[in-house]
């Protein structure tokens, strides 16, 4: 038996976005420019501020059987999905992992909202003997951790982070502790998000953080840009499978990249508004990258948290510079997949490990006239057209309501 | 009133929308957990559907009488209109 090491690769990816139902199709729409953001029609958003969400590509139905579809809420449906195509893309099934040793770490911001909402409409109108016997199983927040634990046969351990915007990434945190720890062999770890029905868009409308930009939904998320409004609430999830170097490179698994490092602070400032010179952000940055073993130098692509709020994006430009400098290429995809919220730091980790790998940065959307202030108008953001470039190291940023701040830091395998 | 084929018929939708028990497995002998794979939550879901379609409640305590789908069927029918 060998002995493990500190070392942690990424050996599968999966993800189902408003881009594409998985992580190729995804991909592929963020390097070309589409947008997954739409205006929705139904009547009961027509008294709505912000009417603008960005749906997933492909409906969780037409990939799972029925029965789970009818047991899973929306949240956990979306999990799975991505979680069994990065399971397939690891050929975890293969690998003659012991079951006792894979363990998940899969975080949700909201969880099964919709699912809590939904059996409370049953409740008023048909009484509480109709409501389904599903109910807490759906709605409960380690409910898509649960469910993709059963779905890879995981039974060293089941854990979801809970930290709102951040969870995504705070799970794959917890994953690469787990794998220095020796507590598993493999993680499946990652983020999902399925809650657009109108309470958590009044309620994010009521908070003034959603775009009102509704006659134009493909330009209503702009990260960095003048003209930002608000964030474009999305839907969807995103995975990864961690395991050490050494039994990855053992068993001739495929690597995507190394995970190298992960840093993670609390502003202890505001329940919900950012510092405004992103102080806890640029804390864990900076230890990220120590964590990593790297110098601030070394990061030669930044995927920003950037929801395109006019507060949210200025702090986090002020932490990237503070901690990183100004040479790294950063890009903002949520102007393309809009705010995945408890997912988004999952998908936009799996955005820099394909950066990474194929040496292109995608392009932040809608960027047509920066910000004025000083630290956005100091960082390289890459606009108009994906950049090829030549770089070892990328770092993705997590923030969340709550003051959590994640970082983590991936380099080539 | 329905027969005991017509009831077994609609056991079997129901089993189908409920667990994805295929319709064809559905017989009398088969166990809902040892057989079909049916929890104790799905048995729940059983039940209300059995009401909505044939007007008669399982009450729990007789639910956790209920073992096989043949046991399902002759509730039905004694305690039916």
């Amino acid at each position: 038996m060998s002995t493990p090491t500190a070392d942690v690769v990424v050996t599968g990816l999966g993800a189902t976005t408003p881009l594409g139902g998985d992580v190729a199709s995804t991909w592929e729409a963020l390097l070309a420019g589409r947008s997954g953001v739409s205006r929705i029609t139904d009547d009961w958003a027509k008294e709505f501020p912000a009417q603008l969400v960005a749906r997933l590509s492909t409906e969780p139905a037409d990939v799972l059987d029925r029965v789970r579809i009818r047991r899973l809420d929306r949240s956990q449906q979306v999990a799975v999905i991505a979680a069994e195509e990065a399971w397939r893309d690891a050929a975890g099934a293969d690998s003659g992992v012991d079951p006792l040793r894979v363990a998940v770490v899969f975080g949700t911001g909201i969880g099964g909202a919709v699912t809590l909402l939904d059996q409370n409409d049953i409740l008023g109108s048909k009484g509480p003997k109709r409501v389904s016997p599903f109910t807490i199983p759906m709605l409960m927040p380690n409910g898509p951790a649960a469910a993709v634990g059963l779905a890879v046969g995981a039974r060293a351990g089941v854990h979801a982070p809970v930290s709102a915007c951040a969870s995504g990434a705070e799970a794959i945190r917890w994953g690469l502790d787990l794998l220095r720890l020796d507590r598993a062999d493999m993680v499946v770890v990652g983020g999902t998000e399925a809650c657009i029905h109108p309470l958590p868009m009044a309620g994010f409308s009521a908070m003034r953080a959603m775009t009102t930009r509704n006659d134009e939904p493909e330009r209503a998320s702009r990260p960095f840009d003048k003209g930002r409004d608000g964030f474009v609430l999305g839907e969807g999830a995103a995975a990864l499978v961690l395991e050490r170097a050494d039994a990855a490179t053992a068993r001739g698994a495929k690597i995507h990249a190394r995970l190298a490092g992960a840093g993670g602070t609390a502003d202890g400032y505001d329940l919900v508004a950012p510092h405004p010179e992103g102080e806890g952000a640029g804390r864990a940055i900076t230890a990220a990258i120590r964590d990593a073993g790297l110098t601030a130098a070394d990061i030669g692509h930044v995927n920003a948290h950037a929801t395109s709020t006019p507060i949210g994006d200025t702090a986090e430009a002020a932490a990237i510079r503070d901690a990183i400098g100004e040479h790294p290429l950063v890009t903002a995809t949520k102007s393309q997949t809009g705010h995945l919220l408890g997912a988004a730091g999952a998908l936009e980790s799996v955005f820099s490990i394909l950066a990474l790998r194929e040496q292109i940065v995608p392009a932040t959307a809608n960027l047509d006239d920066p910000d004025d202030d000083a630290a956005v108008q100091a960082l390289d953001i890459v606009r108009r057209e994906p950049r090829k470039a030549t770089f070892s190291a990328a770092l993705n940023d997590s923030f969340g309501f709550g003051g959590h701040n994640m970082a983590l830091v991936f380099t080539t395998a | 009133m329905p027969s005991t084929a017509d009831i077994q018929a609609g056991l079997a939708e129901i089993l189908e929308e409920v667990a994805g028990v295929a319709p064809a497995d559905a017989t009398p002998e088969k166990s809902f957990t040892d057989d079909l794979d049916v929890d104790s939550l799905s048995m729940v879901e059983i039940a209300t559907a059995v009401e909505d379609k044939f007007g008669v409640a399982i009450p729990d305590d007789e639910l956790a009488n209920i073992k096989t789908v043949g046991d399902a069927i002759s509730f039905i029918e004694k305690n039916q209109g």
